[in-house]
């Protein structure tokens, strides 16, 4: 895999059909990888990796990339095509400037579920079968594959590619995924149940940003948060209010936007489950206005920015509401 | 050496906490470790380390320093200070305990923070030797030995036994408010766990480490090195680096007006914020690629620069657990040095 997709790179390099790659850098160790811009066929060979734990969403760099001059090519997993394709939706790339190159994705593997099980010094990290072997300073240890898959990868919605301009593999298909399960089981709970719930997850944030950095949805110039002149900046929670809401608030921002990517919850420091707020969002949605997926399609209406007369009454929330 | 069975942790832990706070570092249910409070039934993490460093116990993410209150024509000053009560944080390893001496230069030079220095007056440090090292530690390029840490008492354990040894007048103290706990008892399995921590420190990935390439006479190579736009290129800007950091010790003051009052509160500020020392003329790093430089430089050249050499890292690695692009400290140096 890695080598047709290193190959790819090399040959629209030389012909000249794009400028530059947006993809992934190896680092220290085998799981430390960077998203890194590469130019030449001789950076691509001694540093380019897409593995297992290649698991960053480079759409959102590429808002970035198609401002410069040339043309980028960016390889996409099936989730990060949506990113892609809502990015392109919103104005915020310039798909003229980009291609796009699919590659297949089995899922990423999460390094901290790893050292969660205890494994320490971890020298180099292998696929045998359906397991993992790990050299340690300590000695040989394996791990199921599906004890050290990402979260977000254990629900997968879709292995397939909404976009692109070349695809490497075969494509997939969209899956029926079980990733309203927790959303379900937070909406069954009572409301200080569920209040609770969200209290114990949200007062570990360090308002670091991580999550809104990251997010393929984020993308305003200029955050609210960060803007000294919108009397709401703040880069330390006042109160427990406030410690709640920044991450309510950017939930209803992306609303209607989120693909469910699930970046933010991969890069929390904290662990919060971020992506929940997010698939209740997409799942209210889907009941409310008839199924929609953010970035499966470039020129759909979504939900929210639309009118239809069948749409949900506003008084939907205090029928939904009431206990 | 003093010593206790590690199954009557608890009654330790109950024996300190009869005077002053405890803090121990505790599993979260998200498999986490962090610091916690200590009260009946609450373990002890098998955590290498906890996600946030200690330094929040001097150095909290916010605090309120001052308020006003307007009355008429009148503003009331009211210092809010109060002398903290004692406090014990158990279980600190060799980097983070090396971090309080950073932090102390930085606040306990002239001018003297004195909310800091309360707080510090106050704590005492009880560190914990490191038996299982990860590969993301690099502690040993500062000259930090994690299976003999500073701090005012230091324990170490061999699986069986915690030992228990002062490092100064304050953990003398501390040790004999606990000694009656305690036995002298023989620290030869102790010696073997040290000697196998040892030889693995020699064996993990970054043991090689160099700092050599850093220091306070580096400006002028360092600061217009190329390398620095290929290693922010994918840097999101984001805190956590910072904020899981040991060392870092920028902070930014604000105002808060609650409608009847203002609160003036100090809360932990990130060098890689775009808004960070922006003053009235604006903002002197414009791009992600100088804030970027700026928190490395100040790690090491800035720091060292005004501290007779002294490195701002201790090579804890929660910035390489921890960034969302895996950058790090370690990527930086390493490209610099080749240089």
């Amino acid at each position: 895999m890695q080598e047709a997709i290193i190959n790819k790179a090399k040959e629209l390099l030389a012909d000249g059909r794009v400028d530059r790659v947006i993809g992934w850098k190896k680092g220290e160790f085998s799981y430390d990888i960077t998203p890194a811009v590469f130019e030449t066929a001789e950076e691509i060979d001694a540093e380019f990796v897409c593995n297992d734990f290649t698991s960053a969403n480079v759409s959102k760099y590429l808002v970035k990339e198609t401002k410069k001059d040339g043309t980028v090519l960016a390889f996409l997993k099936p989730c990060d095509t949506y990113s892609f394709n809502q990015l392109v939706k919103e104005h915020r790339i310039d798909a003229s400037k980009v291609y796009t190159v699919g590659i297949p994705c089995d899922g990423k593997l999460d390094p901290e579920k790893i050292k969660q099980k205890g494994i320490s010094g971890i020298r180099s990290i292998e696929k045998d079968g359906d397991m993992l072997k790990i050299d340690t300073v300590y000695g040989d240890e394996t791990l199921k594959i599906s004890d050290a898959m990402s979260e977000r990868c254990l629900s997968c919605k879709s292995r397939k590619h909404v976009c692109y301009d070349e695809l490497i593999g075969e494509d997939g298909d969209v899956i029926s995924s079980n990733r309203f399960d927790m959303v379900e089981q937070l909406e069954n709970m009572s409301a200080q149940e569920r209040y609770d719930f969200w209290r114990s997850q949200l007062s570990k944030c360090i308002r670091c940003n991580a999550c809104r950095n990251v997010c393929p949805a984020c993308t305003c110039e200029k955050c609210v948060f960060d803007n000294d002149d919108s009397g709401i900046s703040n880069k330390a929670a006042a109160d427990s209010f406030e410690e709640n809401m920044f991450h309510v608030i950017r939930a209803f921002h992306v609303a209607g936007r989120c693909t469910d990517c699930g970046e933010c919850s991969r890069v929390c420091p904290q662990n919060i489950p971020l992506h929940l707020l997010n698939r209740k969002f997409i799942k209210d949605i889907n009941s409310l206005y008839g199924e929609y997926q953010a970035g499966a399609d470039t020129d759909s209406r979504a939900p929210l920015t639309d009118y239809k007369q069948s749409d949900c009454e506003a008084s939907v929330v205090h029928e939904r509401g009431v206990e | 050496m003093l010593r206790i069975s590690l199954d009557k942790l608890d009654t330790l832990f109950a024996k300190i906490a009869e005077k002053q706070k405890l803090y121990i570092p505790s599993d979260r249910e998200d498999g986490s470790a962090e610091y916690m409070e200590w009260s009946e039934g609450r373990k002890l993490s098998n955590a290498l380390n906890t996600v946030r460093s200690a330094k929040e116990f001097f150095f909290p993410q916010t605090e309120s320093l001052v308020d006003f209150k307007l009355s008429g024509k009148n503003i009331e000053v009211i210092d809010i200070r109060k002398e903290t009560e004692d406090f014990v944080v158990f279980g600190v390893r060799a980097c983070d305990a090396r971090s309080f001496g950073i932090l102390d230069k930085v606040f306990l030079s002239d001018p003297v923070d004195s909310y800091y220095q309360n707080r510090r007056n106050h704590g005492t440090i009880v560190t914990m030797a490191c038996t299982r090292p990860s590969e993301t530690c690099f502690c040993t390029a500062f000259g930090i030995d994690p299976t003999a840490p500073e701090g005012d008492a230091a324990c170490f354990t061999d699986g069986s036994f915690l030992y228990i040894k002062a490092n100064n007048d304050r953990g003398e103290a501390f040790v004999s408010s606990v000694s009656s706990l305690f036995e002298d008892g023989d620290t030869a399995e102790l010696e073997k766990v040290q000697a196998k921590t040892k030889e693995v420190l020699g064996i993990l990935p970054l043991s090689g480490l160099s700092t050599e390439a850093f220091g306070g006479d580096k400006l002028n190579k360092l600061f217009g090195s190329e390398k620095w736009a290929e290693l922010s290129e994918s840097c999101i800007g984001c805190g956590t680096c910072t904020f899981v950091c040991p060392t870092c010790q920028c902070y930014d003051i604000k105002d808060f007006n609650t409608g009847h009052e203002i609160k003036r509160f100090r809360c932990w500020d990130s060098c890689m914020y775009s808004d960070f020392t922006k003053m009235a003329h604006g903002n002197p790093r414009l791009t992600q690629l100088e804030r970027f430089r700026q928190r490395f430089m100040h790690k090491l050249v800035y720091f060292p620069a005004n501290n007779n050499g002294e490195l701002g890292c201790v090579g804890c690695g929660r910035c390489l657990t921890k960034c969302p692009i895996s950058m790090n400290i370690v990527k930086v140096m390493k490209a610099l040095e080749a240089e």
